[in-house]
């Protein structure tokens, strides 16, 4: 086999089924991409030895007819689920050396499924940004660029690494996470499939905790087959989760290539926000047209309060992540900077370990749960969150799925939005209402802009109806045909 | 709505983040305007509106009362900045 690297898991499963290549040469190879990709930043741990050594274990399971359904393949971790032994961060300096002696029910649901760990992945601190920007080990660089450009693009974030890793060809796959994007802003800009399950499907025991009641594990992956397969083994009710969900996995994969004739998709007028490229609209208007083609009524639908989403998202996520966060106080793991006393060495520890954008967000966090404020801010923004939920509802009487764009933009430049918050925030206008319900979303590369780089799609399902949500994006995905691939520069 | 430097100061405060001086009056700026974007949620009507604490209305599981794991405590303390003899070392807290 000459290039183990660009297979989809799918085709790298029946390749390891009929014997044409090995676990391991199929994890060598990865093992040599991710070591000759470097200037991409997308792992910020390799783990080779491990990789072989779970490649060889997979192997002889195979041979004695004891595969499960990853057998072999090599995925990419987001380093924000916890691998026993394996160095979690978070991206952080304050969770800098931190050796997880318990490993995440997700990253555990792989291995039993004979997944192999290649490393971890790079991610904006705490899963707070959506550029990789963050990141306590310096940003991830897309692999796409513009025609003719060497400027150098955010892959998105905060699964930057998990985009990157699985468009470069890093790994067959990659875990991520999604509290207002995160994983469908990343595959939009990469030119991946990425899919945020129903809040519940995944557990997040093990997970680094960012904001609890939006955060949802799903996969990145290039097809949208392969994501469907990722996730039915990635989910499963956890009794460690109290939010997991005590339901019956469906079989995704035997969603995909389903027909989808006669499915009603709504639009939400409300998408068509100010300034959106036009490049975009049009993108939108052709995704509407290939799911007329493939037999679905359009109707118009109408979420009244999308608008208000991001401003309460901007409440909710920082509330939680500053109570969450509270927990690195230097005393029982990460970072300890000492003090004069006990206050000054919480401060400074807490100074030192924590960037920017996360200081940033557990001021936000701490004055709107403040004294005085509560009422005005975190209880508004609660009551948004349901209108918000609720437009989801009434829309879903009459429609099945709802398509949008995955992102206002095409991959922009590092260091292009670094000044203004505000302006950064924008980028999960059409991803962050999902979270605050609760929903499935998933983002699907749909063509190129005029510069050459990618841009998705993303279906909204209803809760627990991933099922339809593989249907059309299997659909949408075959209209599409979306087969380029980054120029490989580096 | 503004936030001044002395609001700045208390929440850094209560956040227990150390914030040098020449920060403040940045983060006062940064966050003042983060929050005049929020103000607009004041345009929803919500009243008789239920705030919503959870993604998916479930009730809290209830789990048996047994002890599931312990009595490793070299495994607690592994990541611990200082230890001594199986305890945590910590700043004095009591004068």
């Amino acid at each position: 086999m000459s290039n183990l690297t660009s297979l989809t898991l799918k085709a790298a499963l029946a390749g390891l089924a009929d014997k044409s290549f090995s676990s391991v040469e199929l994890t060598q190879a990865h093992i040599d991409a991710v070591a000759a990709a470097k200037p991409l930043n997308a792992y910020v741990l390799e783990t080779p030895d491990k990789a072989l050594d779970m490649a060889r274990a997979a192997d002889a399971r195979r041979a004695s007819g004891d595969a499960g359904a990853l057998e072999g393949a090599p995925l990419g971790i987001k380093d924000l689920f916890c691998t026993q032994g394996v160095r979690t961060t978070a991206c952080s300096n304050i969770l800098g050396n931190f050796f997880p002696t318990y490993e995440s029910t997700v990253t555990s649901n792989l291995w039993r499924d004979g997944a192999v760990m290649l490393g971890k992945l790079n991610l904006d601190e705490f899963a707070m940004g959506s550029s990789n920007e963050t990141s306590a080990f310096g940003p991830v660089v897309n692999p796409w660029r513009a025609e003719g450009s060497t400027t150098q693009l955010t892959p998105g974030g905060s699964s930057g690494g998990s985009a990157t890793a699985v468009a470069a060809g890093l790994c067959l796959g990659a875990t991520a996470t999604d509290t207002g994007g995160s994983i469908r802003q990343p595959a939009a800009f990469t030119g991946t499939v990425g899919i945020k399950p129903t809040y519940g499907r995944c557990s997040r025991w093990g997970v680094v905790a960012f904001a609890s009641s939006l955060d949802q594990a799903g996969p990145i992956a290039r097809t949208v087959e392969d994501a469907a397969i990722l996730l039915k083994s990635m989910s499963g009710h956890d009794a460690k989760d109290s939010t997991s969900l005590d339901i019956e996995v469906p079989d995704f994969p035997s969603f995909v290539g389903k027909s989808v004739k006669g499915l009603r998709i709504g639009i939400p007028k409300e998408y068509r926000v100010d300034g959106m490229p036009a490049e975009i609209e049009k993108l939108w208007e052709q995704g509407i047209a290939w799911l007329k083609d493939a037999g679905c009524e359009i109707v118009e639908v109408s979420l009244p309060h999308t608008k208000y989403a991001l401003p309460a998202y901007y409440i909710v996520a920082p509330a939680e992540a500053s109570s969450n966060l509270a927990r690195y106080d230097g005393m029982r793991f990460g970072l300890r900077v000492e003090g004069g006393n006990l206050t000054e060495t919480y401060e400074n520890t807490r100074a030192a370990g924590f960037g920017t954008e996360v200081k940033r967000r557990i001021m936000i966090g701490t004055y709107v749960l403040s004294a005085g404020y509560y009422d005005a801010y975190y209880v508004k923004a609660l009551k948004v969150r349901r209108r918000i939920a609720d437009d989801f509802d009434q829309a879903f009487q009459k429609v099945d799925a709802l398509l949008t764009p995955t992102a206002p933009s095409a991959a922009f430049a590092l260091g292009e939005n670094a000044d203004d918050p505000v302006a950064m925030y924008l980028n999960d206008i059409f991803t962050v209402t999902v979270n605050l319900a609760g929903l499935p979303g998933m983002s699907i590369p749909a063509g190129l802009d005029h510069k050459g780089l990618p841009l998705g799609l993303q279906l909204i399902g209803k809760a627990l109806d991933e099922g339809t949500l593989f249907s059309l994006g299997g659909a949408l995905e075959k209209a599409a045909d979306f087969r380029a691939k980054p120029t490989r520069w580096w | 709505m503004a936030i001044d430097a002395a609001t700045v100061r208390k929440v850094a405060r209560l956040a227990r983040i150390a914030e040098p001086e020449d920060r403040i009056e940045p983060l006062a700026k940064e966050l003042s305007g983060i929050l005049d974007w929020i103000e607009q949620l004041s345009e929803v009507d919500t009243d008789g509106v239920q705030p919503m604490t959870s993604a998916v209305a479930v009730a809290a599981p209830m789990r048996d009362d047994v002890v599931t794991e312990g009595g490793d405590a070299a495994r607690v303390l592994s990541n611990a900045p200082k230890t001594v003899g199986g305890f945590f070392v910590v700043p004095k807290v009591v004068e």
